[in-house]
């Protein structure tokens, strides 16, 4: 409702206006005539259209220390820079400094080869002081790329970093007017002019400063999750890791022999997941959800949900009985992927931290029918409670690592592979299940249709992955899963025949392309080709492989009696609660988007929350624990400096302008400005550690209170008037 | 007469329209000169008086830019700036200037191509509808 409510009504939309609430119709009305009056009186005269315009007689000149601007005459230097010969070739950069020098407040304006090496950056230093520079002007690359290495230059001579104004000369100027010299210098002009006028209005202003919480919450309790928990916990901030399931452990638990080396995957995360319970450091919140999130860096509020399991964690011993006296035994394991059974009271595998079983409430006879109540009367440590409910916590963080981890790409939206519908078509994971000695089968691997060792093996690449029709991404990890598998099948039984259908071979790691000349001297056959289809022979469930031979360009039929399909890895479905609650943004795929691919790969947009593993895009375990290992240092750089300092250019509320309308309110999706409750009027006001700076609630405004710092409409407005004036 | 050289205001947004623009000059891909950009860092920073503003000082055209519906930095300013404009242009239309002066495109910052051609064919078009008609008329 709010999305609804603050983009048409405070957006003036007329299409919506007769959906509107009559109060808010109204509000609507007086907001459109508001906007209209204040900005242009129109009329028509000879049916030429007149307009005129109110005098700016309500021009502030208030910083956002409520002082007013300081009183000096702006002194403006204008540094010109030819960056090399990417500016200079193009722009006549001594005509431009000619034009510069001729308005009133420019005191000084040269150019210089390179304003952003260290004697450009000098050249600005020393006439800040030769000519006691007040606003500094640099017309160069675009503002993206050097803004602080500028701003740096005014603050070591004591000048607010931000009396600085740069213009983009080369990225919107010489660099796309290449074949028009003179125009480009004319607009290069321009350019300059428009950030003389806006420098002239230009104010300092100071960054806020906010205490931190020193303890971080991670989503997630993967191998990602696990190792980003235990990396804070052990640089001395607490932490309070969240995980969905009964267990942490993630998907990195349901593997048998990680790739390439071979380890035994329980047998490296065991110790982990035992770390993190021990931690004095690390608050576990397992089978707990976390509902909603509010506040900023530095100050979080996050309201966890423990689910009941319906055992006292604090009697539970993991002793097992309960499940042992449990009658309904029958109940397909998830953690198995249903390929073996649990009973209603459970822990997902054995290792499982913490060491807690849990009642299913769907499938328990107690909450469904009302009777049994075994587990209780036989629990020798009294811990089943029938009566637990969920339980709600409110926590402080600083900061947040978000890991939470992939699902498995659903292999029924490739029909044509027969999952589901062949026995003896499976899921690269669920062949994981099945070779693991802790698995359903304890590690035979079987045909689920008959229980025989199977003799012809396929592994077919790429389902749902590298597709358009699905995902058209790389999941990354499969080549190297199904290789590894492939093996495991040769070493389980050396004469079964084993292929492997691949578009490529994606072998890129440390020791992975090793790995794949092992495995093929192993007798593992690769050919290079799509399958297309797979069909079931009904009589013995055996299944012929369609595929295009690409080397031999040929379409080929062949015979298995088992199919591996390579599934993908996909977003979690529930990503989104998590991305709504903190407004973090996905990339086309779906995964969590990183601040910036390549420089800020484990931040998010939103400050102090950070992303590792493959809940930001599919990847292998040493990936996921290094980019872990990455977020946790990221995550406790705020935390060891014990202050965040925000940005100053965000909205600022004249309270004697504001009429107490509370539009300004309903259209931050930030909550970061709001009426000020001790204030009589209950006029706005704005939290600045919240305010993000985007200036919606300024353009809302009908009042016109708010200033927004860095962008005033002031500024826009003389950035207007000189970039509509031909430059002479 | 010399042929009419339109004057373009652009008010984009600093992670999109903007940075698509810088793309567009990294990639060295061409456009005319008649386009002069003002950088806010959102576009639902922007006010229908700034649009007001460019046509009474004498722009033949407005272009906005701003990042694709759902990938606003700020969530919904994009959302925001869509219905502002669409309601300016109403205002335009009454006070006798063609609402097609205003142009709202999503730009990310990958589409550099995409900017300079959509101020070609902005250019282009505002050359269609030839100057601002309240160019030369008297300020009342
Ligand atoms: C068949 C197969 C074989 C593989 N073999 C190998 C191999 O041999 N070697 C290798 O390096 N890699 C392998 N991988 C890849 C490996 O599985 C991943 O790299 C790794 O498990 C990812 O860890 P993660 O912590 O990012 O995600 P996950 O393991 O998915 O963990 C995410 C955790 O977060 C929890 N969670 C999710 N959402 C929430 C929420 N909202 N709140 C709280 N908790 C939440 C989940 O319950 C889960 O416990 C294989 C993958 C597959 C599919
Ligand atoms: S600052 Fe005051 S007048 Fe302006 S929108 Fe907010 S409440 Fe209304
Ligand atoms: S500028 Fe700040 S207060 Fe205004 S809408 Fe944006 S975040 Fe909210
Ligand atoms: S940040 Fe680009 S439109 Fe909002």
């Amino acid at each position: 409702m709010q999305i609804v409510w603050t983009s048409t009504l405070h957006s003036y939309m007329p299409i919506f206006v007769s959906f509107l609430h009559p109060l808010q119709q109204s509000q609507f009305l007086f907001y459109c005539c508001l906007i209209s009056l204040s900005s242009l009186h129109a009329g028509k005269a000879l049916n030429r259209p007149i307009l005129r315009f109110q005098s700016s007689s309500w021009v502030r000149t208030v910083s956002r220390t409520g002082k007013s601007r300081g009183p000096e005459e702006p002194r403006i230097g204008v540094f010109i820079c030819h960056c090399g010969s990417n500016i200079a070739d193009i722009v006549d950069v001594k005509e431009v400094v000619d034009f510069a020098s001729k308005f009133p407040n420019v005191v000084f304006a040269v150019d210089e080869r390179y304003v952003c090496s260290e004697p450009g950056q000098a050249l600005i230093r020393e006439n800040i002081r030769k000519h006691k520079l007040n606003r500094v002007i640099v017309a160069s690359c675009s503002p993206r790329m050097h803004e602080t290495t500028f701003r740096k230059a005014l603050e070591a001579e004591g000048l607010n970093p931000f009396l600085l104004e740069i213009t983009n000369l080369r990225e919107q100027c010489s660099w796309v007017h290449m074949h028009e010299p003179r125009k480009a210098t004319q607009k290069a002009k321009v350019l300059v002019a428009s950030a003389i006028a806006k420098a002239t209005l230009l104010e300092p202003l100071t960054p806020m400063k906010f205490s931190v919480t020193p303890a971080a919450l991670v989503i997630g309790g993967g191998i990602a999750g696990i190792q980003a928990s235990l990396d804070l916990a052990n640089i001395g901030f607490k932490v309070h890791l969240v995980e969905k399931t009964p267990s942490i452990g993630g998907h990195m638990a349901q593997l048998d022999k990680t790739f390439p080396t071979l380890d035994c995957s329980a047998c490296i995360l065991t110790p982990k997941m035992v770390d993190v319970s021990r931690h004095p450091n690390i608050t576990l919140w397992s089978y707990s959800e976390v509902e909603s999130i509010s506040g900023f860096i530095g100050n979080f509020k996050a309201t966890i949900v423990e689910k009941a399991r319906y055992i006292n964690k604090s009697l539970c011993t993991g002793c097992g009985t309960c499940a042992s006296k449990c009658p309904v035994k029958t109940i397909p394991n998830e953690f198995d992927l249903g390929l073996g059974t649990r009973s209603v009271a459970y822990i997902p595998f054995p290792q499982a931290v913490p060491l807690i079983y849990t009642i299913d409430k769907e499938n328990c006879l107690y909450f469904t029918k009302g009777v049994c109540r075994v587990c209780e009367k036989t629990c020798p440590f009294k811990a089943v409670d029938f009566n637990q409910q969920d339980k709600k916590v409110e926590i402080e963080v600083g900061t947040i690592v978000i890991a939470t981890g992939y699902d498995l790409f659903d292999a029924n939206r490739k029909p044509e592979y027969g999952y589901k519908q062949y026995k003896n078509v499976l899921t690269n994971l669920e062949f994981e299940r099945l070779i693991s000695a802790a698995g359903p089968t304890g590690g035979q691997l079987v045909r689920p249709s008959d229980g025989r060792a199977p003799k012809k093996i396929a592994f077919v690449q790429c389902i749902g992955s590298r597709d358009i029709l699905t995902n058209p991404y790389c999941s990354r990890v499969c080549c190297m899963a199904s290789v590894k598998q492939a093996h495991q099948a040769k070493e389980k039984y050396p004469d079964a025949k084993v292929f492997v259908f691949y578009i490529d071979l994606r072998t890129f790691g440390k020791g992975y392309e090793e790995f794949l000349w092992r495995v093929q001297e192993e007798g593992v056959n690769l050919v290079r080709g799509k399958v297309a289809e797979i069909y079931r022979k009904p009589k013995d469930e055996n299944l012929t492989v369609l595929f295009e031979d690409t080397l031999l360009g040929q379409t080929r039929e062949m015979d298995f009696d088992m199919v591996i399909l390579a599934a993908g890895l996909e977003p979690r479905v529930d990503a989104q609660q998590i991305q709504k609650a903190l407004k973090l943004s996905m990339s086309p795929d779906s995964f969590f988007l990183e601040a910036h691919p390549k420089l800020r790969p484990v931040e998010t947009h939103i400050a102090g929350v950070y992303l590792c593993g493959c809940a930001q895009g599919p990847k292998d375990i040493p990936d996921v624990v290094a980019q872990a290992s990455a977020a946790a240092s990221q995550a406790s750089i705020p935390l060891i400096q014990g202050e965040v300092v925000s940005e100053p250019t965000i909205a600022y509320v004249d309270k004697e302008l504001c009429c107490s309308c509370k539009i300004c309110e309903s259209v931050c999706v930030y909550d970061a400005i709001e009426a000020d409750e001790t204030d009589e009027e209950k006029r706005a006001k704005v939290n600045e550690a919240l305010c993000v700076g985007c200036g919606s609630c300024a353009a809302a405004c009908p009042a016109r209170a708010i200033t927004m710092y860095g962008f005033t409409k002031e500024q826009i407005s003389k950035q207007l008037a000189a970039l509509l004036t031909e430059p002479t | 007469m010399t042929e009419f050289e339109p004057v373009i205001i652009g008010l984009t947004c600093n992670w999109c329209a903007y940075a698509g623009a810088d793309l567009a000059g990294t990639s060295k891909i061409q456009y005319p000169p008649n386009i002069r950009i003002i950088r806010v860092m959102c576009t639902g920073r922007i006010e229908p008086e700034f649009i007001f503003d460019a046509f009474r000082m004498g722009a033949d055209g407005v272009l906005i830019g701003g990042c694709h519906l759902g990938d606003c930095h700020y969530q919904e300013g994009n959302y925001k700036t869509a219905l502002r404009v669409s309601i300016t242009r109403e205002v335009l239309k009454s006070l006798g200037i063609e609402p097609e002066r205003v142009r709202l495109e999503w730009i990310s910052a990958s589409e550099g191509k995409k900017f300079s051609e959509t101020v070609k064919s902005f250019i282009e078009e505002i050359r269609r509808l030839g100057p601002n008609p309240l160019k030369g008329a008297p300020e009342a």
